[in-house]
């Protein structure tokens, strides 16, 4: 079985507020030097069988459809090395 | 026959009731709607109450915006149905893509919940024909993820075009671009809002009686008032 990771990120125009939390509890906690943080999502994907470019552009579908909102994300998909 | 004004109930639906309770203090019928139903039974307009559908997973109304009573529910709003998202309703329309921007989680990351002023600026809809432009409510807030956005480019339009629905006047309560509180397709028939007009139609549970207007207005257009 094969796996097909699909990340989603906010589009970098849109507000991140998850990730400003976090960026600002980093320094207290001694972890210094990171300028920004951004939160985004992966979704691992267990394809059965081959993963076929015909099956790649129908999980493209799948990520532009319900795994990301394409007004304010974008999304990558890459086939995860056995 | 009074005007029938259906009420969606999702999984994870909080406002379907009070929904019903204002549409039946504006004087029309409500018809409860199941979201596993792909039938909306012949009714005059549709509701989408606040809540958590589908418990916010994925994203707030993605998961919603795929049950079965959304397939003839988008092609009726497309012909012109009137149809009202109150906070988790207009999370689904604009995943839906019936309506511009997408809604995100509040920039100062607390949940919001206050008797908000809202100024309405557009009375070319089916749900505010009954204000006056220019006219200030108050009406209860209550989200996490309420903030507006879009890109520039539609946002200037949506102003051009006067479909900006109603504004946050004084403090922006969630980040809203534009303080933008409800907005409307340009028909004028599809509109979302995030403040809940639902709980201020009775002075014994609201702030006010302000947002029974919305229901009257839809009522009024229906009947052909």
């Amino acid at each position: 079985m094969a796996r097909v990771v699909v990340d989603v990120m906010l589009k970098p125009e849109i507000l991140d507020p998850q990730g400003k939390a976090v960026a600002a509890a980093l320094p207290r906690l001694g972890f210094d030097g990171i300028a920004a943080v951004r939160q985004g999502k992966r979704f691992e994907l267990d394809v059965e069988g081959e993963v076929t470019e015909e099956r790649l552009a129908q999980i493209r579908g799948a990520a532009e459809t319900l795994l990301s909102n394409p007004v304010i994300e974008d999304f990558t998909v890459r086939v995860e090395p056995a | 026959m009074p005007s029938r004004i259906g009420v969606v109930t999702f999984p994870g639906s909080l406002d379907d009731a009070d929904a019903r309770r204002a549409v039946g203090l504006a004087g029309a019928e409500p018809v409860a709607l199941w979201h596993a139903d792909a039938d909306l039974h012949g009714v005059d307009a549709v509701v989408l109450p606040g809540g958590f559908s589908y418990g916010d997973y994925l994203r707030c109304g993605a998961i919603a915006r795929f049950a079965p009573v959304m397939t003839p529910l988008v092609a009726a709003a497309k012909d012109g149905l009137p149809v009202l998202g109150i906070c988790n309703g207009f999370q689904v329309l604009c995943e839906s893509h019936l309506l511009p921007g997408a809604l995100v989680r509040n920039d100062h990351r607390k949940f919001a919940c206050v008797d908000q002023t809202l100024v309405i600026e557009s009375t070319d809809t089916a749900w505010t024909s009954g204000y006056t432009t220019g006219q200030q409510i108050v009406v209860p807030l209550k989200n996490g993820e309420g903030g507006f956005v879009a890109d520039d480019r539609t946002l200037d339009a949506l102003e051009a075009e006067g479909r900006v629905v109603a504004r946050y006047v004084g403090d922006n309560p969630n980040g809203s671009y534009r303080g933008i509180a409800g907005v409307a397709n340009a028909a004028g028939n599809v509109v979302g809002l995030m403040p809940h007009p639902e709980h201020a139609v009775e002075l014994l549970t609201g702030p006010t009686t302000d947002g029974l207007t919305f229901f009257t207005s839809v009522l009024n257009g229906l009947v052909g008032v």
